[in-house]
């Protein structure tokens, strides 16, 4: 069946190996989807003019939610009609995305009769995003949603964002804490800041259960809850022997079958802070100075597992490209033992938002909040006490910029009276 | 929360020119009280119907009803 606009360019992305979005849509439009049809000619057009051509904001949403649905609109209405009004929904997805194919059916059911039909499996928060409607589907699909599926929106615009986890305890024996019971505790109890914003802009909590950090939290959210051990790595070094001798594979297989593993140059030499020997029949971890960046534990499986005596580290502050550049998480609790209800988490979570709400401008990131601010009243307001680990290189960097009310007896400081002694 | 803190937001958004605040503008009409408890009055308004919110899908802003009717602003676009 002809569609009702030619796509010469977005026929390009058919081509090659990998699956394509165009060919899903096409398959779509060719079902009759106006929606689809009038989305591929608008995505021509924009390819085409190298412009986009969508709006994004508005007034439009569920009662009583300041999230979860963000208006989008079509600024060619009078060539694409059907895409005029094309409204997101956030969704929640369940704890590390298990769901079973039969709720996918009907949530895509649900989608066709409501909406374009259109997904994306999933947004960087986790969330089902559920891509085009118009008003007057909003409240119908949301009713439907919650009171048949149990599912609720996600979070938008300055709210806290959908809370995301990895696999955990599930699926990974690396896990050291239960990320899928603190995403579900944490989206529940952060209900009202999920729902209704507050914050000078978006907040996002992740958790991954490893220092590998298979959901990026380092990276992506305003508060990371990494998982971690303060023992020692367990050694098995029968298993250690037996992969020096070849009888294990490393990477557990990852690089498929081979017989030329060299512990010093793939294990020993590779430890960020050196804190690895290998005598040829024992393997030592001097684990004062280990940094758990589990390199050894990923090619040593069998070998090695993290220590019993486990929690999270807890960093705040990473973020995307938008005023300062891209940030990294900073260290501000090295240990915590994250045992629910997670009491002294969220002592130190309410905290922190009361400070940022306080002191934070409008469209500024925690991140950004304690860079402006320092990491020192970041600390002070929470109540943590600065430690060598939340230094980014503490073996490094000399430079310590003390507190004059931390030392005994202080300074005062009289920058006027300086710059006359310094006049040059 | 008291009938005079909900005045006092909505008056103080009726004197601005903009037509959109953050929340923090919000706050600055009752500067006497932590922001935790202003969103609790804030959400009342909201509730009430006496503010909307308005979101670009990052930041969320707040706007008086009459400034903001679906309606209109669907039919802008067309």
């Amino acid at each position: 069946m002809a569609l009702k606009h030619a796509t010469p360019m977005l026929d390009e992305l058919e081509k090659g190996p990998w699956p394509s979005f165009v060919s899903d849509v096409k398959r779509m439009a060719a079902k009759g989807n106006k929606m689809c049809e009038d989305w591929l000619g608008l995505m021509e057009l924009s390819f085409k003019e190298k412009e986009g051509h969508w709006k994004h904001g508005g007034i439009v949403g569920v009662f009583g939610y300041g999230g979860g649905v963000i208006g989008r609109y079509c600024d060619r209405p009078d060539l694409f009609p059907n895409v005029a009004h094309f409204h997101t929904m956030r969704v929640n997805q369940p704890c590390s995305k298990y769901y079973s194919t039969g709720i996918l059916r009907k949530l895509c059911d649900l989608w066709e009769a409501h909406g374009s039909g259109l997904t994306n499996m999933h947004g960087s928060t986790g969330d089902i995003v559920l891509l085009g409607t118009t008003t007057d589907h909003l409240e119908p699909l949301f009713y439907e949603l919650t009171h048949e599926f149990k599912m609720d929106l996600g979070g938008s615009g300055s709210n806290l964002r959908t809370p995301e986890g990895c696999l955990g305890m599930s699926r990974c024996e690396w896990s050291c804490i239960n990320t899928q019971d603190i995403i579900y505790d944490l989206t529940q109890e952060y209900q009202d800041a999920l729902h209704r914003p507050m914050f000078p802009y978006k907040f996002k909590f992740k958790s991954s259960g490893c220092p590998m950090d298979c959901v990026a939290s380092i990276a992506r959210s305003d508060c990371s809850i990494i998982g971690t051990w303060r023992d020692a790595i367990r050694i098995d070094q029968e298993a250690v022997k037996a992969y020096v001798g070849g009888e294990l594979v490393p990477h557990a297989g990852a690089d498929g079958p081979r017989k030329d593993f060299d512990i010093k140059a793939e294990v020993i030499d590779l430890c960020p802070t050196k804190c690895m020997e290998y005598d040829g029949k024992t393997l030592k971890i001097h684990t004062s100075d280990c940094v758990r960046c589990m390199h050894c534990i990923r090619v040593l499986p069998r070998a090695l597992r993290p220590g019993l005596d486990r929690g999270a580290t807890i960093l705040v502050g990473a973020k995307a490209p938008i005023l300062e550049g891209a940030q990294l998480g900073s260290v501000v609790i090295p240990f915590i033992k994250m045992e629910s209800p997670y009491t002294e988490f969220k002592g130190f979570v309410e905290k922190m938002w009361d400070w940022w709400m306080e002191e934070g401008k409008n469209r500024e990131r925690i991140g950004e909040t304690i860079q402006r601010l320092t990491l020192r009243e970041f600390l002070k307001v929470v109540e943590l006490e600065p430690d060598p680990r939340m230094v980014n290189t503490p073996r490094f960097n000399p430079y310590i910029f003390y507190d004059p009310a931390a030392v005994p007896g202080g300074w005062e400081h009289d920058a006027a009276a300086f710059r006359q002694r310094h006049q040059a | 929360m008291s009938e005079d803190e909900k005045q006092r937001i909505l008056d103080y958004v009726k004197q601005q020119k903009k037509s959109k605040l953050y929340f923090n503008d919000l706050c600055k009409a009752v500067p006497e009280i932590k922001m935790m408890a202003a969103k609790k009055v804030v959400n009342e308004l909201v509730n009430e119907g006496k503010l909307k919110y308005w979101s670009s899908g990052s930041t969320t802003m707040y706007m008086l009803p009459s400034e903001g009717d679906v309606e209109k602003e669907e039919k802008g676009m067309n």
